[in-house]
């Protein structure tokens, strides 16, 4: 940091003729700016603001509420299953980050760093399988859980498994992560008479922090937003449904003209803990979703 | 098509240079595809080579093996026991006792009604104690359907386990004759931390990926060669084979009484513009934000950066639905602009079919654009800055830096970023399910099985066949198999035609 201080310096001075004309190009730029967050956080402050509308519940086409309350969070806990869904979503999302975390983070490992006959062959063949649409396999697996009691109002297992079982095929980033970790590590321990079982509890792991926190993250937060499952395995048995299948079902042209402010609410009380949780690990997910690009 | 020497392409002006850029690109295409065949051929010219092999080692092994491999061959893992293995031993004679037990018991019944898929549905048959006519169960073709497949499966994994048996025997008999110890089971239990830690490993997700992947894709690739929908719903009316009808239906273009095909043909070009036009604008937009961001002297840099990040943390469903919701015809955006008096009638934003793809597309980028930074801002901070220097000083402009060094490496870097956005939007169901709902209705597109409509993508037309009242099953098997050609196609030509520089190995 030092360093590139004392070389910016001299520089600056030498091209003195170039500031002038570089104060422009940046005040156009922080203009830009300005006018890019405002656009991109804009619909963030108007849900807000609109959560808290009491005059009338439907769409209305101004944002600053002329009666303001907390109507549409009261009505949100007492009038629909708000907090049912909230607890579904919340244990979906608790149950598949530690699942999937260990399942992620097994495949990814071993597909980095452990020399196997196949691993080439098993890599190829998923490769193929994810380029089938996630959920042409849908019908199938509803008749399977539903046989199994794991739909309606069981969904959330159900979803639990759907989620869970095939991550394995997500072992892209972590995969490219393993990847960066030197192998004469592996080589040295294996030297020093230990186990891979042992090389990889005790020597990979530790260095792994950041990946795994990151694993865990989008683990966790997927299931706030997944919509398509949920809702196909909720199946309109509403004590099943997740965040987003109930608050869908409040946008939806039949019930709109009343529910749409208690949408708002719904959709600000999902936002806000997801907003923090993230907010505090953002430094995990900006290196995982870098790292992930850049190594294909 | 003549190849040129360095020199020679040097030598050449600007447009003929893209022009000669782009024929190779063109001839390359063809060679790949013959590429590709080639490899298939090679592949199960080596399979048959395999299978050949694999007999003369079972033949061989028999005719010089010991009596306990021969014994094994019958009743397996005896060798493995008679030589003191006993834990591998036990689970092969477990193995194989499970199996002709199923197999006895269930798999002989379905597999007998697999080429049918059953022949009576629900009947009315006479009842001697109620002394009337009632309602009987008969066969349930998804249920034939899917123990069928498993059946086979089993039948698979029985015969590879067969053989995976004989081998060890052959080995055995080697390490008897050798005089050697055999590994004990306690020694096999071991190496499941060491040696075969890959297998402890593997042993969990595998059988996710398998049971919840695999079984379920080719149980609907089987589906797509039924006629699996409400009408022959497999317990009331059953299904049946009807071979590669769903695909002659979907695929022969005008030819056929219905409008399916063209429907499809519709609906996948849609799909093709939507995922070119989501990948790019995003892309070239997110570089931007990301190079203007990263500009020396812009100051606040964490907080642009993380405003823009702080929309990523929103889930999809909350920031798509209200964004819908601000654009229609009596929201947000038109309410503000009739109380400002520019317009007097609110702009069909969803309901009019060309501005609803615009709008899903301009949505779109309002989506991606913190994505697309995020990743940018990693591959800028890469670039060696000495080659801005250095070029700084032989005069280049801003627009020249950009295009000779900024982009150049990008592409470099994100080449397979890109084919993955843009196989990722070809999916892009949330975007387009939660924005229009795949409206506006469009009436050339309404066809037997879901209406689609004009902002629809194969993917969400799948899923409004799947759950609609039609419950066009196999069609949606097929819509599914067809975005997976697709997707391969694509991925394989690109893949061939820009040569893959990475080695996995490299980063190691």
């Amino acid at each position: 940091m030092n360093n590139k201080e004392i070389n910016k310096t001299p520089k600056t001075k030498k091209h003195m003729g170039m500031t002038a004309k570089g104060r422009i190009s940046n005040t156009i730029i922080y203009i830009l700016l300005a006018v890019i967050i405002i656009i991109w956080v804009l619909p963030f402050f108007c849900i807000f603001l609109e959560s808290f509308r009491c005059e009338t519940q439907g769409m209305a086409g101004y944002v600053i509420p002329k009666k303001w309350g907390f109507d549409n969070y009261v009505r949100l806990f007492t009038e629909t299953d708000f907090l049912r869904w909230y607890g579904n979503t919340l244990l979906i999302a608790v149950c598949t980050a530690i699942l999937q975390t260990i399942i992620v983070l097994a495949m990814s490992y071993t597909l980095s760093r452990l020399r196997f006959k196949g691993r080439k062959l098993l890599m190829n063949v998923m490769l193929v399988l994810g380029m089938f649409p996630g959920f042409l396999t849908l019908i199938v697996l509803y008749k399977v859980l539903s046989g199994m009691g794991l739909t309606g109002p069981g969904a959330v297992p159900g979803l639990i498994l759907v989620y869970c079982a095939s991550s394995g095929m997500g072992y892209y980033v972590s995969k490219g992560y393993f990847d960066t970790i030197p192998k004469s590590l592996d080589e040295a321990a294996r030297v020093d008479g230990a186990t891979r079982f042992q090389i990889f509890k005790k020597l990979i792991m530790p260095l792994a922090k950041p990946i795994v926190i990151y694993t865990i993250l989008t683990a966790f937060m997927a299931p706030w937003g997944d919509f398509i499952f949920a809702r196909y395995i909720s199946h309109a048995v509403s004590s099943g449904y997740n965040v987003a299948v109930g608050l869908w079902s409040m946008t939806e042209r039949t019930s709109i003209g009343t529910s749409y402010t208690m949408f708002c609410a719904g959709g600000v009380l999902v936002a806000i803990p997801i907003t923090i949780l993230f907010m505090i690990l953002q430094k995990y997910y900006v290196e995982g979703v870098t790292g992930g690009a850049v190594k294909g | 098509m003549t190849n040129l020497t360095d020199l020679e392409y040097l030598r050449l002006s600007k447009p003929r240079k893209i022009l000669y850029k782009v024929l190779h690109f063109l001839v390359s295409i063809p060679k790949a595809i013959l590429k590709l065949f080639k490899k298939i051929w090679g592949v199960i010219k080596k399979f048959g080579i395999k299978v050949k092999d694999e007999a003369v080692d079972i033949w061989t092994t028999f005719v010089n093996g010991s009596w306990q491999t021969k014994v094994s061959y019958l009743v397996m893992g005896f060798g493995n026991i008679a030589r003191g293995q006993i834990l591998r031993g036990l689970l092969f004679f477990l193995f194989e006792a499970v199996f002709i037990f199923y197999m006895v018991m269930w798999g002989g019944h379905w597999l007998s009604k697999f080429t049918t898929l059953g022949t009576i549905g629900l009947h009315n048959e006479y009842d001697e104690k109620f002394d009337a006519y009632v309602i009987v169960e008969g066969d349930d073709s998804f249920k034939i359907l899917l123990y069928g497949l498993l059946t086979i499966l089993f039948i698979i994994a029985f015969i590879v386990t067969w053989r995976i048996n004989v081998k060890q025997n052959r080995i055995l008999d080697q390490i008897v004759r050798s005089g050697k110890k055999v590994k004990s089971g306690k020694d096999d239990l071991k190496s499941l931390l060491d040696d075969q830690f890959h297998k402890t490993m593997l042993a969990l997700p595998l059988t996710g990926i398998i049971v919840f992947t695999v079984i379920p894709i080719i149980f609907m690739i089987l589906v797509s060669l039924t006629n699996y929908d409400a009408q022959h719903d497999g317990y009331s009316n059953l299904f049946t084979w009807i071979g590669l009808d769903n695909f002659n239906e979907l695929l022969s273009w005008g030819s056929g009484s219905s409008n399916l095909s063209a429907a499809f043909g519709e609906i996948l070009a849609w799909t093709l513009m939507w995922a070119f036009f989501a990948t790019f604008t995003n892309y070239f937009l997110g570089m931007i934000v990301a190079i203007m961001i990263n500009k020396k002297g812009i100051k606040l840099k964490k907080i642009w950066r993380g405003f823009l990040v702080l929309t990523i943390a929103i889930p999809q469903f909350v920031s798509l639905l209200y964004v819908s919701k601000m654009f229609a015809d009596n929201g947000l955006i038109n309410g503000f602009l009739m109380d400002m008096g520019w317009i007097t009638k609110s702009i069909p934003f969803w309901t009019d079919p060309v501005l609803a793809r615009v709008t899903v597309i301009i949505i779109n980028i309002w989506i991606g654009i913190p994505y697309l930074m995020l990743i940018a801002t990693g591959i800028l901070m890469n670039i060696p800055q000495d080659l801005y220097e250095s070029s700084r000083i032989d005069g280049a402009n801003v627009w020249q830096q950009y295009m000779k060094i900024t982009l150049p490496y990008m592409l470099f870097v994100t080449g397979p970023y890109l084919l993955t956005s843009f196989i990722g939007n070809i999916n892009n169901f949330n975007v387009i399910y939660l924005l229009t709902g795949g409206g506006p209705t469009n009436p050339d597109l309404l066809t037997s099985g879901g209406s689609a409509g004009s902002t629809d993508l194969l993917i969400t037309w799948l899923f409004k066949i799947t759950t609609g009242a039609e419950s066009n099953y196999k069609l949606a098997a097929v819509i599914g198999i067809m975005i997976f050609v697709v997707v391969a196609v694509l991925s394989l030509i690109v893949y061939n035609v820009i040569p893959s520089t990475k080695n996995e190995e490299d980063f190691q």
